[in-house]
Order: C-alpha cells, then structure tokens, then sequence
C-alpha cells in the first residue's frame, strides 16, 4: 500500500488506484462515468484499458441501465459519478435494475457530503446513504480512509452482487497501515473506552478519534467504533460496544436521518437496556457553498464541536 | 429471406399467441390486454423468425437478446415463452398471482427467458446498449432486440440511451417501437407529440424503418435489413392497433389495463378461436 499512516489523501485517490490494479488483473472489470472521470479518478483506467471505460455523457440514468445490461452479459462494472448524481438522479434505475434486478454492478458516489465544498448544496450529497441503505440485496460502504477505500473497492469486485461506495474528495488523513484486512459488515475498534461509544463512518472515523482525545481530557474514556459497511449493518458488533455505555453516539456527513444515525437508532430501539443515543450529522438542513474545513466547522463537525455536544448530551 | 409457408406458419403462432394471452387473463381481473395485443406479431418475429434461441437452455451465453422494455406486456412474452417450451403452458394461468413465478412486470431473476427487470418506463433500451456494448467486448457475436411502447417515448432515458446506441454505432442492435398511438389515459401525441417520429430517429442516428407492425412478412423483412445494416443501430417502427385481433378493444385505449367481464371475455376467444386471418 502506497499510504503512510497520518498522510491526508483523498478516498476518490484511492478508488483511481484500486481500479487500475482490478483492471490489471481482470478482463471483466468495465468502468463507466457521467462526464466527471478526471475528477472520480476514473481516468487513468480509462487511459489505460481505453476499450473498458465509457464516458456515457451527463446521463445518470442512462449509464446505471447501460451498467446493468453490461452485467447481465458477464462484466462487472463500476458506474460512477458524484454521489450527488448516483444515486439521487438514479434511484429508480437503481432500485430496478440492481436491487430487484440483483445485477452486478457498483455505484461509486464520489465527492459526497459537505466536504464537496464550493460548489455548494447542490452538489453535496447528503442523502445517498438513505436512498441506497432501504433497497434490498444492496451493500452499502463508506470507507474512512484512502487504505479502507481501496480495500472496499477491491472486496466489493469479489462479491458478484450490486455495491454502493461513497467516496470523497476531502483530504483525510490515513488512519489504516498496511496490514489492514477489510472485510464487508466487519467493524475495527479503533480505541477502546469504557464511558461511552462513537459509531462513526467515512471521513467521519478520524475526527471521532479526534474528538475521543479531547473527551479524554476531560475524564471521558471513548469507544471508537469504525463502520464501513452501513448495509448490512453489523448490529451485533454495534449492540455488543454500546450496551453498557452511558452514551451511545453517531458520526456521518450525511444528514441525521437514513443514514447511520438512523440504522444504529433502529437496531437500539428493538433491544432492551440501551444508552441514549446522540446522532451527530447535518440536521435538516442544505450544505453551501465554502471549503470543507469551514463547513465542517459552521455544521458542528469538527472534534471541538462534537466534543461540546457530546458533553452536552451527557449532562442531560 | 421468409418464405410463404414460414409466413403462414407464424401466423398461425401468432394467433395461437392471442387466444393464450386472453386465455391468461381471463375475466374480471385487470390486465393489459391492449399493448400485450398490439405486439403479437413483433413479438412472433422475433422469438420464431428471428432470434438464435435454444429453448433449452434459456441461459445460452451465445443467445440472442430480447428485452422487453415496455414491461407492462410481458404476458405476450410469456405466452411465447410457453409455446416454445422455455416456462410451463400450465404455469400460464398463474399469472399475477401470490408465489407465482409470472409477475404482472418482468423480473429476470424471476422468470426463465426474461432478460431484464423493466415495468418502470424508458430503462429497457439503456440496457440493451449495455447488453451490446458487453457482447462486443466480449466477441460472442449476438444481437440484441429491445421493444419500446411509443408512450414510453415520453421518458427522457430513451433518448438519452438513444444518442448512445449510435454513438458506440451499436449495429448489433435493433430497436421497435409499438406505435400503437395509445397509452394508459389517451392519445400519445395529445400528451406530448412524437411526431416525426421516424425523423427523430434518423436525427439521432439511427437507421430507421416503418412497416404495418401486424404484417409478418414486413416485419421479418425489416428484422433482416437491421441484420444488414453496418455502423448504426436499427429502429423498426412498427404501426400497430391497440387490442389488435379483439374487435371490442381496438383502438379503445379503456382496454389499456382494464378488467373484462365475461362475457366480453367469451366473445374474445369465441372471435379469437375461429381461427381467422388478423391481417
């Protein structure tokens, strides 16, 4: 693996990589985009297997059917664009063609979330994870890193049925070493703490062990759970870190409801004995325009900020 | 080339098709009788003219594909599906019903010989590109056939998958339109006109080709110029009556899905087991 522990690379970086390696080594693997390849890192393996990637032009819906015609006929084909598009500007073709119709195709939304940045609401999704998390036989990934990333895209190639991974393009810092073994629903502890529990995905996992240190300082020893693997979500694991816990709580850069937030609120609610819950996230409301850093900072998503609501939460 | 005694063959198929799919649907229960009726003959060209097909083996990887993208009149292809051995004639009647493998729209996963899940309008020729862009990659040297209502033309993904097709010049590819001129609550071109449709097409890159969508012999000939054709994909836009072979329903688009009572019922396979010449 090209990263070092605490470089700060982007997860769409990773994908670009992942599929040049896929493209190596498989014949089956055909890569399509929606006109943004040179910003989904789609690219270079299109530079390189130029027969196996297909620009389908600014046509969502049309480059999810083609994708799944594709599969159909024994290839296994990733089809991407900003998670904006795919799956907002496709979720019938998807809920058709690859959750009923179990093709084997993988949506990649990169760019998701607030940290698009500049380009504002418009571009920044933040309901894909709800959209793609309710349809049956879908697998939904959102890795933390650009090592997690890579291994997501990878295991997701292994698995003959369809896959959403949500990628970014914010400069997140590598939290995985070399020896990192992703597997799809497994959930890494990444520290350990008796006090409470922090679910967190995506970019979401660093600034949770982030914020677990500031908790720390103030006598507040943190569980940090990573979750990649939304769908199927690993409710056990979950159960088994949150039971016991004065404070359960989630991380994601997607809105409080549909997403993680939700998942982790549903699996709660049918078990007896649980922690109350704190969903941290963007609450009802639209991204803007700004860098990623100071959105972060202006939705309350910054350790600082969590920290605070957290502390709030536990004095209620 | 088709020849008179093939041509007095598929008309007899043909209207053994149209007594089973009323057979089916029987009274009292709503059905889409009107489209399933107006692509009977395309529908028999293609699966006994046209298409290298094994029946018995449905999977084939060297078969040619048919995807049904107007979803809604899929039971015209299960009743050519049963005639040629690929599901169960007696599974027939359970059409739409609970646990049965015959959905009221196509499930490929579903139902051996469908190729994909389409009822939702306008995805069925994007998947077909797919399905031909993947052949080509792949050398297996088939062709693939999608059949398209002309009220589906409404759905912008047609013509998004459409520009596409001539794009990649998808020569293996042959498109038909049942232009039938009625979709659920109406007139097509009263909702938005298609027309001209043949020159939109053309416009888009295709090579375009109009026949009387009940004629055999048209429609056979028109499936063998698509063969023909190099560089770009082929449109066949077939002229259809909506309920065509059922005098009460043709041209009435109440029968788009709609119940029938029985005695309509009766008096459709009464008109429909005499037998008589549709053309």
């Amino acid at each position: 693996m090209k990263w070092k522990l605490g470089d700060r690379v982007e997860t769409r970086i990773a994908y670009g990589e992942a599929l040049l390696e896929l493209g190596k080594h498989r014949q089956d693997v055909v890569v399509l985009d929606a006109d943004l390849q040179r910003s989904n890192m789609t690219h270079a393996f299109g530079q390189a297997h130029p027969e196996r990637f297909f620009d389908m032009g600014v046509a969502e819906a049309d480059m999810v059917c083609t994708a799944a015609g594709m599969a159909a006929t024994g290839m296994i084909v990733f089809a991407t664009s900003f998670a904006m598009f795919v799956p907002g500007r496709a979720y019938d073709q998807i809920r058709l063609q690859l959750s009923y119709g179990q093709e084997n195709v993988k949506i990649v939304g990169v760019s998701a979330g607030l940290t698009q940045g500049p380009d504002g609401a418009t571009h920044q999704a933040l309901d894909d994870v709800a959209l793609v998390r309710q349809l049956p036989g879908m697998t939904v990934l959102n890795p933390a890193d650009a090592t997690e990333a890579y291994r997501a895209v990878v295991a997701a190639a292994e698995i003959a049925t369809p896959v959403y991974i949500r990628l970014g393009r914010y400069p997140t810092p590598v939290i995985f070493g070399e020896d990192y073994q992703f597997e799809i629903g497994a959930v890494p502890v990444m520290r350990r703490g008796d006090d409470i529990v922090i679910c967190a995905t995506g970019i979401m996992t660093a600034l949770a062990l982030d914020t677990a240190e500031i908790l720390a300082d103030q006598g507040i020893e943190t569980s940090v759970l990573n979750v990649p693997t939304i769908k199927p979500l690993n409710t056990e694991a979950i159960l088994d870190a949150a039971l016991g816990k004065k404070l359960c709580v989630t991380m994601e850069e997607h809105w409080i409801s549909g997403g993680l937030g939700s998942a982790v609120a549903e699996t709660l609610a049918e078990v007896r004995n649980t922690p109350p819950l704190l969903r941290i996230g963007v609450r009802d409301k639209f991204g803007q325009s700004a860098t990623a850093d100071e959105l972060l900072e202006h939705y309350g998503l910054t350790p600082v900020h969590m920290a605070e609501s957290i502390l709030n939460a536990m004095g209620e | 080339m088709v020849d008179d005694l093939k041509l007095a063959e598929l008309r007899a198929t043909a209207r053994e098709l149209r007594y089973h799919i009323i057979n089916m649907m029987g009274a009292g229960k709503p059905h889409h009788f009107g489209g399933s009726l107006s692509i009977v003959e395309l529908v028999t060209a293609l699966y006994f003219y046209k298409m290298r097909y094994d029946a018995r083996d449905p999977r084939w990887d060297g078969r040619d594909r048919f995807v049904m993208s107007k979803g809604h009149t899929v039971p015209t292809q299960y009743v050519a599906l049963a005639k040629m051995g690929v599901l169960p004639m007696e599974d027939l009647p359970t059409l739409k019903r609970l646990g049965s493998i015959l959905q009221g729209h196509p499930n490929a996963c579903m139902t051996p010989g469908l190729e994909a899940c389409t009822g939702s309008l306008g995805q069925g020729l994007s998947f077909a590109n797919g399905i031909a862009m993947a052949a080509r990659i792949r050398h297996l040297g088939i062709r693939v056939y999608c059949l398209l209502g002309d009220g589906e033309l409404h759905e912008g993904q047609v013509w998004e998958a459409a520009m596409g097709s001539s794009t990649h010049k998808l020569d293996n590819l042959c498109a038909m339109v049942d232009r039938n001129r009625l979709k659920s609550q109406g007139a097509v071109d009263e909702a938005k006109s298609l027309e001209p449709l043949t020159g939109k097409w053309e416009a888009f890159g295709w090579h375009a080709i109009s026949v009387d969508g009940h004629n055999l012999c048209q429609i056979c000939d028109a499936l063998d110029e698509a063969e023909m054709v190099r560089g770009k994909p082929t449109v066949i836009i077939a002229e259809t009556v909506k309920g065509k072979g059922v005098p009460f329903m043709e041209g009435q688009f109440q029968f788009h899905n709609a119940p029938i009572t029985r005695k309509q019922w009766e008096e459709a396979m009464r008109v429909l087991s005499l037998g008589e010449e549709v053309v």
